[in-house]
């Protein structure tokens, strides 16, 4: 049986949101939530993976309520996780601005934005829960850009009409990370947290169906290890570097995740891939990924191609009326602010037809002319200075005096781990937080919504969920390495690592993560059909074949080897390309990030299929390239009636 | 471009290391410096060997893992981080020097990778404002003034890279730990710590095995993020503050 076979299982009916009022059901799921007696809570251990906004969030929170925690990161220090290089802000309905905000209308964006695909108790909460984010934030000591009188300036961000983003200038992931590490720190130092950085998760541990640890490998050493605990939390990020070029880090990489997949955890819609508008375009195959620059560009910067195809002159010698200013003749009310998805597409869809600028034609200027006209070329490097410079250095060209080239490329991943209302996967014990899990985002994630989730998942989701689990499953057996489950993954790990030092080919690490990224972005990027997801299904077992023929890994695995570590990445990753594919091709729908051309409205916007489709699919692994078991969750909204996006 | 590297190879921590020279050609002058470092890796394991260990990790330079001496300099000849160096800063024949952070208290891993762990202690011994979560009054409540957030934004700024002390010529961590220090500090919700912060994170700066300010400035010039000077002169006066306070307590 092929792999795009897939059956249908079980539908998930139980998410564990509870009844009621969507305004009450968090309080109602805390207050029916076990709690743990504070001096108990010493003795449960939590194994958290990843110390970004919602893996240092949770590991600093559930350190301070007092529980043991061992957390682990690949980088040699916490600070550096990706959240990092976030630059724009973060959302929170404060309504500081008396501009109409609310709870229910960042909610209410939410769901719209993420196309009708999230499930709708959970995005109410992640609004709830964003207010007290700031105050965190602020009291931790987050210099957030502040007004004159003293208060908190905020700003407007795309895909919104109010203005509701707080920011650190262009380094707001920067901040709030370091705030979340320093308070980790806090309980290194405190002694409630156990930190190993330079480690990495190679793998869950699965003990009568229940997450009881994990299998590492000390980065420096090579030692493959086994850490045991009462619950496992995932905060391990996206998976978008199986698209070799994308905004991630180098090394974030998708393994935790998708050695728990491999486990049982059930993995949902991943397919929905945020391609991000406004970053800067590749200058050669020398590439080694792409860098983002804040969408807040987009507040001042007008997006614009020439009219004429093929157009290449300097665009200081294109004269204003001829230049297309696609977005604001396209979408009016909204401009060059539409969602992500929206602008990411409609550049594509103008470079196809001719109209690109810069290297093969893949670049749309983003011009701030009339914006240094309008707010003086000191306001806007205020605002901007640290982004025009970067794009400076990059390309060595002045954003002040040209305008900037920008083309899209892969920045987030909406899918994930599935979880439900407690955060917890389908594998009990197991938790995803942040990016990793696909919660709140459905098929689309606004800007800077990733920050607001990644620190409601951990500083305050979690660890009030997290405890209902513990309570419940107090766990008088213990668990170590020589449990037989434990010794069989471990087992499992050393002989996968072993292969790939053992075939001794011709090709590198990188030469396969490049050959699968190419195919993902051809064919499960910003425009899919049907044609192209079936010869990329084709594809991806015969790259996997050729790869444990051909790869080459020099070294051994008892030290400090990023060969090796970077070709046991690119073994999940091309498992994982083939369930990518695999959802965009079953889910016949455009939505938010997919867009299957086959199904547009007569002006070429995404068209849903909410009869069909209004479910998460979430993906039971049975095997590697053997079809995998589709369990439908059904969204119900009662809330945000499904309308067709307009932003028109 | 072609180029001549001489790049340093360590084994592990415990063996000796040297310089090896390679030659890499076919470089564009759009790389990045750790692009071309990854044409040489490329290279090096088709042909049998083992490739160049360094750090690295968001290539934005915002993360700071990336840490290579180049020619000398942290970072190389431009103030930036080591993934926003482009080749074009270079010329073609041109022979590049590329070694780790040197520092007492950054032992080298292996080749180019160094362990920078004493910096997480000097944090964890007091760079934080004690405020655990659920317990933060509303954020509008305690406004601080715009030059004291901007103050403070500017020594936050610190990206943890280490080339302070890599060029150093004592080794010492002062514009890291005082760039934390100023960052807090400044900020009434950083106020309370005040003086054990300074204290506490003066003397695992110590322990460490950082060396002292002589007041070369090195560490300015280095600094990837332009973390002032002057951020040791206040550090120091905090330290004084809070000695001195603490001797009449």
């Amino acid at each position: 049986m092929s792999y795009s076979e897939y059956t249908t299982g079980e539908a998930v009916t139980d998410t564990k949101a509870p009844e009621g009022p969507i305004a009450e059901r968090w309080d109602r799921r805390r207050f029916e939530a076990k709690l743990v007696n504070p001096a108990n809570r010493r003795k449960h251990t939590v194994i958290v993976v990843g110390t970004g906004l919602a893996g240092g969030a949770a590991g600093a929170t559930l350190g301070e309520q007092g529980y043991h925690v061992v957390q682990f990161c690949y980088q040699d220090s916490p600070r550096r996780a990706h959240s990092i290089a976030a630059q724009g802000g973060i959302n929170a309905a404060k309504n500081y601005r008396n501009d109409g905000d609310s709870i229910h209308r960042l909610f209410y964006d939410t769901v719209k934005g993420g196309d009708f695909r999230a499930r709708e108790s959970n995005v109410h909460r992640l609004a709830q829960v964003s207010v007290e984010i700031i105050d965190q934030c602020v009291a931790q000591g987050v210099p957030f850009a502040r007004e004159y009188g003293g208060l908190l300036d905020t700003r407007s961000f795309g895909g919104v009409q109010v203005s509701r983003t707080f920011y650190a200038r262009g380094q707001t992931g920067q901040q709030l990370l370091l705030g979340a590490y320093q308070a980790l720190s806090r309980q290194v130092a405190a002694g409630n947290v156990e930190l190993h950085p330079r480690t990495e998760m190679l793998d869950l541990i699965v003990v009568d169906g229940k997450a009881r640890g994990i299998v590492a490998r000390d980065l420096i050493t090579g030692r493959v290890e086994t850490y045991f605990a009462d619950a496992v939390v995932l905060a391990s990020g996206g998976y978008g570097n199986v698209f070799y070029l994308s905004t991630n880090a180098k090394n974030s990489n998708a393994t935790a995740a998708w050695r728990a997949h491999r486990r049982g955890a059930y993995f949902a819609n991943p397919c929905f891939t945020q391609i991000h508008p406004t970053c800067i375009p590749r200058s050669g195959d020398h590439q080694s990924k792409l860098t983002l620059m804040s969408e807040s560009l987009r507040n001042d910067g007008r997006i614009w191609v020439p009219k004429a195809k093929g157009d290449d002159r300097p665009p200081a010698q294109i004269p204003e009326d001829e230049r297309d200013y696609y977005l604001e003749r396209i979408y009016p009310s909204f401009g060059n602010l539409v969602p992500r998805d929206i602008a990411s597409r409609a550049a594509k869809n103008v470079c196809d037809e001719g109209h690109g600028v810069g290297p093969g034609g893949q670049g749309v200027y983003l011009d701030f002319a009339d914006a240094i006209k309008r707010m003086g070329r000191k306001a806007v490097e205020a605002k901007y200075g640290n982004l025009f410079d970067m794009y400076a250095r990059i390309t060595a060209e002045n954003p002040y005096e040209v305008p900037m080239r920008i083309y899209p490329a892969i920045h987030y991943t909406m899918g994930g781990l599935w979880v439900d209302y407690d955060l917890q996967t389908s594998i009990p014990g197991l938790f995803a937080v942040g990016e990793a899990n696909f919660s709140d985002h459905g098929a689309n994630r606004l800007g800077a919504s990733a920050l607001m989730q990644g620190l409601a998942d951990g500083y305050f989701v979690l660890p009030s969920t997290i405890n209902d689990y513990l309570a419940r499953n107090p766990h008088h057996d213990e668990v170590d390495a020589t449990h037989p489950e434990a010794a069989a993954v471990v087992t499992e790990t050393r002989e996968r690592l072993e292969r790939l030092l053992a075939v001794d080919g011709d090709r590198t690490p990188d030469s396969f993560h490049k050959e699968i990224g190419e195919l993902m972005w051809e064919y499960c990027g910003m425009a899919r059909t049907e044609e192209g997801l079936r010869k990329a299904l084709d594809r991806i077992p015969q790259i996997r074949e050729e790869f444990w023929r051909r790869i080459k890994v020099p070294g051994t695995g008892e030290e400090f080897n990023q060969s090796l570590e970077k070709a046991n990445r690119v073994v999940d990753y091309l498992e994982l390309a083939e369930l990518m594919c695999l959802d965009a091709l079953h889910r016949s729908e455009s939505c938010g990030g997919h867009f299957r051309e086959e199904s547009q409205t007569p002006d070429g916007e995404a068209a849903r299929k909410d009869d069909e489709f209004a479910y998460a699919a979430a993906w039971e692994f049975t095997g590697t390239g053997t079809a995998p078991v589709l369990h439908k969750e059904d969204l119900v909204f009662e809330y945000v009636h499904p309308t067709q996006r307009s932003y028109a | 471009m072609k180029l001549t590297l001489r790049v340093w190879r360590q084994k592990n921590a415990d063996a000796p290391g040297a310089m090896a020279t390679y030659e890499v050609d076919g470089i564009s002058q759009d790389m990045s410096f750790l692009e071309m470092l990854d044409t040489l890796n490329e290279k090096l394991i088709v042909e049998g060997d083992e490739p160049v260990a360094f750090d690295h990790d968001c290539r934005e330079g915002i993360c700071g893992a990336c840490s290579l001496v180049i020619n000398g300099d942290p970072h190389g000849p431009e103030r930036t981080t080591t993934c926003q160096l482009h080749m074009r800063t270079f010329e073609d024949g041109d022979t590049i020097d590329i070694e780790p952070w040197r520092a007492t208290a950054f032992p080298v891993i292996r080749d180019l990778v160094v362990d920078r762990s004493a910096f997480d202690r000097i944090i964890q011994s007091g760079g934080y404002v004690s405020a655990p979560t659920g317990s933060a009054p509303e954020a509008h409540a305690t406004p601080v003034p715009k030059a004291d957030a901007d103050y403070a934004f500017e020594h936050a700024e610190c990206i943890g890279c280490g080339a302070c002390v890599a060029a150093c010529p004592n080794g010492s961590a002062m514009l890291f730990t005082s760039a934390k220090i100023n960052h807090l500090n400044v900020l009434p919700q950083g106020a309370p710590e005040r003086e054990s912060r300074v204290l506490d994170m003066v003397a695992t700066m110590d322990e460490e095995g950082f060396g002292g300010c002589t007041l070369t400035g090195e560490c300015a010039t280095a600094c990837p993020k332009g973390i002032p000077l002057p951020s040791i002169a206040a550090m120091n006066k905090e330290w004084l503050r809070a000695a001195r306070r603490a001797g009449r307590r």
